[in-house]
């Protein structure tokens, strides 16, 4: 899902680049919100944890494969605004040290895989534990369909942002079937993996879990930790 | 923070170790969603991949490629990614306790 160099006209991609480091100084400010001595460990973790979940390549169908994005992990594990930000040092190494994503398109992979897959998911799965019952099941479905739809998102937004810019000669419309049919398989894994991870968090450490911490009973919550005023 | 968080955070990173460092190498290398449809609909340009960085491609410049190279590349990549998301994530939180101080 990376964008490699010359996928993109310079217009284009400094436009991204723009965006991005706009929204990045948001995140900045908000994530100071959600951090405290307690989550900034967590926050790191997640950060490692999605780098290295990254690292490993599913195959779906003949001769392609997926990997996972993580901002729907990062959000519902560490916060909306934290799990951009988390999203995005992945993404700043992978294009420094690695030469995965190109150092032009950093712009354009941070905003379709950091914050388009978290303004996907963390909606997602607010509103679907906000309604369903109080269950470590249900959340970890919640998870599952959050973790899912923010990959075809993120392919649609890489459509729009080839409508505007990108280099090639096929049609906006044989882009978009291509790029979100093949990335709803893929969604198919990044959903298993984030409902994975968010279920072995909650069966440990549910107060861990950002996106339901608000949910939990509140003898759990003041026995295993101190409650912030602010949310 | 306390002993089971601690816990919790080494597990995290002991796990991500294992994945980056050894389960790396035995993953698909088949092309990615993007690189399968660039391929098919003749996105993009081909770039210097091979110019940018000694580790570009996952796998250490002068190194055999096998499951050495790519083990080292990506411990590198989990040692950095945690220095920078560490030392971000913490500077916030005590951003945060710089402001009037919350409840508790």
């Amino acid at each position: 899902m990376h964008i490699p160099d010359g996928f993109f006209d310079a217009a284009t991609s400094a436009a991204a680049a723009a965006v991005a480091a706009g929204g990045l100084v948001i995140a900045l400010r908000q994530a100071r919100q959600e951090l405290d001595d307690r989550t900034a460990p967590m926050a790191g973790l997640v950060a490692v944890f999605v780098f290295a979940a990254q690292m490993l390549n599913f195959p779906v169908g003949a001769g392609t494969s997926g990997h996972l994005l993580g901002g729907a992990l990062a959000a519902i594990l560490v916060g909306p605004w934290t799990g951009v930000l988390a999203v995005s040092v992945v993404l700043l190494i992978q294009a420094l040290l690695f030469a995965d994503g190109g150092m032009t398109a950093l712009g354009l992979n941070i905003i379709n895989m950091a914050f388009v897959t978290v303004a996907v998911a963390w909606p997602v799965f607010r509103i679907l534990v906000r309604a369903l019952p109080r269950a470590r099941t249900t959340w970890t479905s919640a998870a599952f369909l959050a973790g899912f739809a923010s990959v075809p998102a993120s392919a649609a937004m890489f459509t729009v942002e080839y409508a505007l810019g990108g280099v090639g000669t096929f049609s906006v419309g044989t882009v978009l079937a291509a790029m979100v049919g093949t990335h709803a398989l893929i969604g198919i894994g990044e959903g298993l993996i984030t409902a994975l991870t968010v279920g072995a968090v909650l069966s440990v450490r549910p107060d861990l879990v950002r996106g339901v911490r608000d949910l939990l009973p509140r003898p759990v919550l003041a026995a295993v930790a101190p409650v912030t005023s602010r949310g | 923070m306390n002993r089971t968080v601690r816990w919790y955070i080494g597990a995290g990173l002991a796990l991500s170790v294992v994945m980056a460092g050894i389960v790396g190498w035995y993953a698909s290398s088949a092309p990615d969603g993007l690189e399968r449809v660039a391929a098919d609909h003749g996105l993009g340009r081909d770039g210097d991949l091979a110019a940018a960085s000694p580790l570009a491609g996952y796998e250490v410049a002068g190194m055999a490629e096998g499951p050495l190279s790519a083990g080292l590349a990506g411990l590198t990549g989990v040692v950095a990614t945690g220095l920078l998301a560490f030392t971000v994530f913490r500077w916030l939180a005590r951003r945060r306790g710089a402001e009037p101080p919350a409840a508790r």
